[in-house]
């Protein structure tokens, strides 16, 4: 009896206790779903208005039109050249970033005092705004009395109109993006180099293999997850271009540089055209996500075949 | 104030003394001209109090949104004789120009009550009207219950009064009678010619008078003095590139950007066979004697070249040409104005005017519309125009006073006389539609493939107008 009393009021504070134990995985979780909805709200508020015809300047004719901005997309030459000219400088810039980072990395991999000093002077760059470093390079190339156009005058380029001319304005926002993005590559790649374990190349070391074949062999296989990772950041952040661009030529001359960002940038801000504005960048989402994924896939790949999996 | 002093501002604010005697007298009582301007506009502020109840929003408090400039010092350095007239504070966020008209669109399109008034572009209007998000001031204007008595809204230059009007229909006549006015005119820019007379003047050559003419000069200046480029004009991927000289010069010789059918419908007109010759024309004069990197250049490279002695002379707005003639611009004091018209004859330059308007989701726009008045009336004009640097100011009475007259006269010859020749003709020339940005945008977008000879001039405007066409029906307006 005693017992069946006791029994009778140890149980609720039991219930009570695998109620709470059973919500707590949940209490734990929601400060982050929190964060999640408050992402995915202007995320899908976007894909909202992508599915409408939607001008702030005529609110009255604001309705939806489902996939319609999308389809206009296909037989529409400006959004086919945004596509290609936002590809090839993500493309170029990041292959070109790569090459260079991985350059200067190898250069500086032994920790000594000095390539350590140097390797903090070439972060500089990356501190700068790109919109203010692309305002330097501005006056850099003005023809008047900049001095990248006195040294071009020099080497016999008399009539270099940097972002101004449709020949050249690629070849300078491409510059511009170097000089600001590849002490990143650098950085990433060199603390790559410097992690990598020592056996592997003193055993090649040993077995007299030329530094050429180490590097090629062991070197850039070990190094390959970091290169991936660094030129995932890349691309993501490249195709994504805005400030170094609009700063220097407005997406001009022509319709030369109307990248991505620019392109609905304008049409949001200028045209009020925040329909086109919003599949732009959904369009722009997509891609992203797209290639995101590849560089992810092959990742994990590398990885579990240095762990040995496959 | 003593009364002596006193008794001279009285008379010059009855009328009975013009400002260069009412100077002249405070002079030989030992008052210098700065301070004389300082007693003046003090006095005028009393002055004001006396005909209208300024104080009816005492107590009240407003915040504007404003774009860095020269209008914007000229107000702000008035601004403690509002606080005094009127009661209110006033709160204000400057903003630069590249990033001022995203904050607005922003501000407006949120819908958000923070500014209850702003600057703005009349062509701005175009869109912040029919989408609702600024008031039709008529009902303030028209009300004399809440309008100073002397406000003188006539005194308005009518080409800019009504150049900010507008029905609301796309393809709608600028300042009709049914028009809805969207802002208040606050100060504007005529696109006349600026030129350095000792560059024209080693070339041997004349101020041009039309088109051809231009193009010849330029050449000509440019091939006679080294390192400099014969003549500035916008060329930046903006529709800023289209309405200063270069839209200027187009409708002088008749021609319109769209045409409007008797429907309503609005249809391209830039592909006629006057234009494709214009173009022509302009693009020849860019690629002989413009900036070699003219495809980047805003107001801000033309106007700075023209004062560092890179360039003979630009084509738009005047008040580029009044700024580079002073300061620590090199060629201070060297620079010439002069009315300029395509086809020859008298001037009809598209103009821009900065504008001030209110918020319709301001918190109280009854207040609000006391400063707006006290802004854009003719005391404070005049102050900005005399004491500051307000120019061009918007009022035919702050154009027909003497001391602002003479000095103009003595630091910048020859402005005055290009202002009273174009300005019955100023006016904006567009045609007044909500996709002015998208299709002035994508116009200097074809102007700069045809000066890279990415594209033949009678192709890339046919190509342009295909465009223009298709992205009005797609609007519903074509």
């Amino acid at each position: 009896m005693a017992t069946a009393t006791n029994d009778a009021q140890l149980s609720p504070p039991t219930r009570r206790y695998s109620a709470s134990k059973r919500l707590l995985p949940y209490l734990l979780s929601l400060p982050a779903l929190l964060v999640c909805i408050g992402i995915l709200i202007p995320f899908f508020t976007a894909v909202f208005y992508s599915l409408q015809r939607f001008r702030l300047s005529q609110p009255w004719n604001r309705s939806m039109n489902w996939g319609e901005n999308y389809l206009n997309f296909l037989s529409d030459p400006d959004f086919w050249n945004t596509l290609q000219i936002s590809l090839t400088y993500a493309f170029l810039t990041v292959g070109l970033e790569l090459l260079l980072g991985l350059a200067i990395a190898l250069l500086l991999q032994k920790p000594t005092r000095l390539n350590n000093f140097v390797s903090i002077m070439l972060l500089m760059p990356l501190m700068t705004a790109p919109a203010l470093a692309a305002l330097m390079w501005k006056l850099m190339t003005n023809p008047n009395f900049g001095i990248l156009s006195y040294f071009a005058t020099v080497i016999g380029f008399d009539d270099m109109r940097w972002g101004a001319s449709p020949d050249t304005a690629l070849f300078t926002v491409i510059l511009v993006d170097i000089w600001v993005y590849t002490p990143f590559m650098m950085i990433l790649l060199l603390a790559g180099l410097r992690s990598l374990p020592k056996q592997p190349f003193e055993a090649a070391a040993l077995d007299g293999v030329p530094k050429i074949q180490q590097f090629w062999r062991i070197t850039l296989p070990m190094l390959t997850p970091y290169i991936l990772t660094a030129s995932l950041f890349r691309l993501l952040d490249s195709i994504q271009q805005f400030d170094i661009i609009y700063a220097l030529t407005q997406g001009g001359p022509g319709d030369k540089l109307m990248v991505f960002q620019v392109e609905a940038y304008l049409n949001f801000f200028q045209s009020t055209n925040v329909g086109r504005s919003a599949a732009l960048l959904m369009i722009l989402w997509a891609l992203t996500f797209f290639l995101s994924n590849i560089f992810i896939k092959n990742w994990l790949r590398l990885r579990e075949r240095a762990r040995g999996e496959v | 104030m003593y009364e002596k002093e006193k008794g001279l501002v009285d008379a010059f604010l009855r009328g009975q003394m013009d400002r260069r005697s009412l100077i002249r007298g405070l002079g030989a009582l030992g008052v210098s001209a700065a301070t004389a301007g300082v007693l003046v506009n003090s006095a005028a502020t009393r002055a004001l109090a006396a005909d209208f109840d300024w104080k009816k929003h005492s107590g009240k408090s407003l915040k504007l949104l404003l774009n860095k400039h020269p209008y914007t010092d000229a107000m702000i350095a008035n601004l403690d004789n509002f606080k005094e007239l009127s009661g209110m504070d006033v709160e204000y966020d400057v903003f630069p120009e590249d990033v001022y008209f995203d904050k607005v669109t922003a501000a407006l399109s949120s819908r958000s009550s923070e500014y209850d008034a702003f600057m703005t572009g009349a062509y701005m209007t175009w869109t912040y009207g029919p989408a609702g998000w600024v008031v039709d001031h008529n009902e303030w204007i028209q009300d004399e219950s809440k309008t100073n008595p002397n406000y003188n809204w006539g005194d308005m230059l009518e080409g800019v009064r009504k150049s900010c009007a507008w029905n609301g229909r796309p393809g709608g006549e600028l300042g009709s009678d049914d028009a809805m006015q969207w802002c208040i005119p606050w100060g504007y820019e005529q696109n006349n010619l600026s030129y350095n007379a000792d560059m024209l003047e080693k070339a041997g050559v004349g101020v041009p008078t039309n088109m051809d003419e231009l193009l010849e000069a330029a050449a000509k200046v440019q091939a006679a003095n080294d390192g400099i480029y014969g003549i500035g004009v916008r060329g930046s991927r903006s529709w800023a590139t289209i309405h200063p000289g270069f839209l200027s010069a187009y409708a002088n010789l008749g021609e319109n950007d769209l045409t409007v059918s008797s429907d309503g419908k609005l249809a391209a007109a830039m592909n006629t066979d006057v234009s494709k010759d214009f173009h022509a024309k302009w693009v020849k004069m860019i690629q002989d004697s413009g900036a070699s990197d003219w495809s980047t250049h805003t107001w801000y490279q033309v106007g700075t070249d023209l004062g560092a002695g890179k360039s003979a002379m630009i084509y738009d707005a005047d008040i580029l040409g009044y700024f580079m003639n002073g300061g620590e611009n090199a060629m201070a004091g060297k620079l010439a104005y002069a009315p300029f018209a395509a086809k020859g004859g008298d001037p009809t330059p598209n103009i821009w005017i900065w504008s001030l308007a209110m918020s319709k989701f301001s918190k109280d726009l009854d207040a609000t519309w006391n400063f707006m008045q006290w802004a854009s009336g003719p005391e404070h004009g005049l102050f900005g125009a005399s004491q500051m640097d307000f120019v061009n100011p918007v009022r035919s009475s702050v154009w027909a006073d003497d001391g602002f007259r003479q000095r103009l006269a003595d630091s910048y010859p020859g402005y005055v006389e290009m202002h009273d020749v174009s300005a019955p003709g100023a006016s904006i020339k567009f045609t007044a539609q909500p996709l002015f940005f998208d299709l002035t945008t994508e116009w200097a977008a074809s102007l700069q493939k045809m000066v890279s000879k990415e594209v033949p001039i009678d192709e890339g405007l046919d190509q342009l107008a295909d465009s223009v066409n298709r992205q009005l029906k797609d609007a519903g307006l074509g």
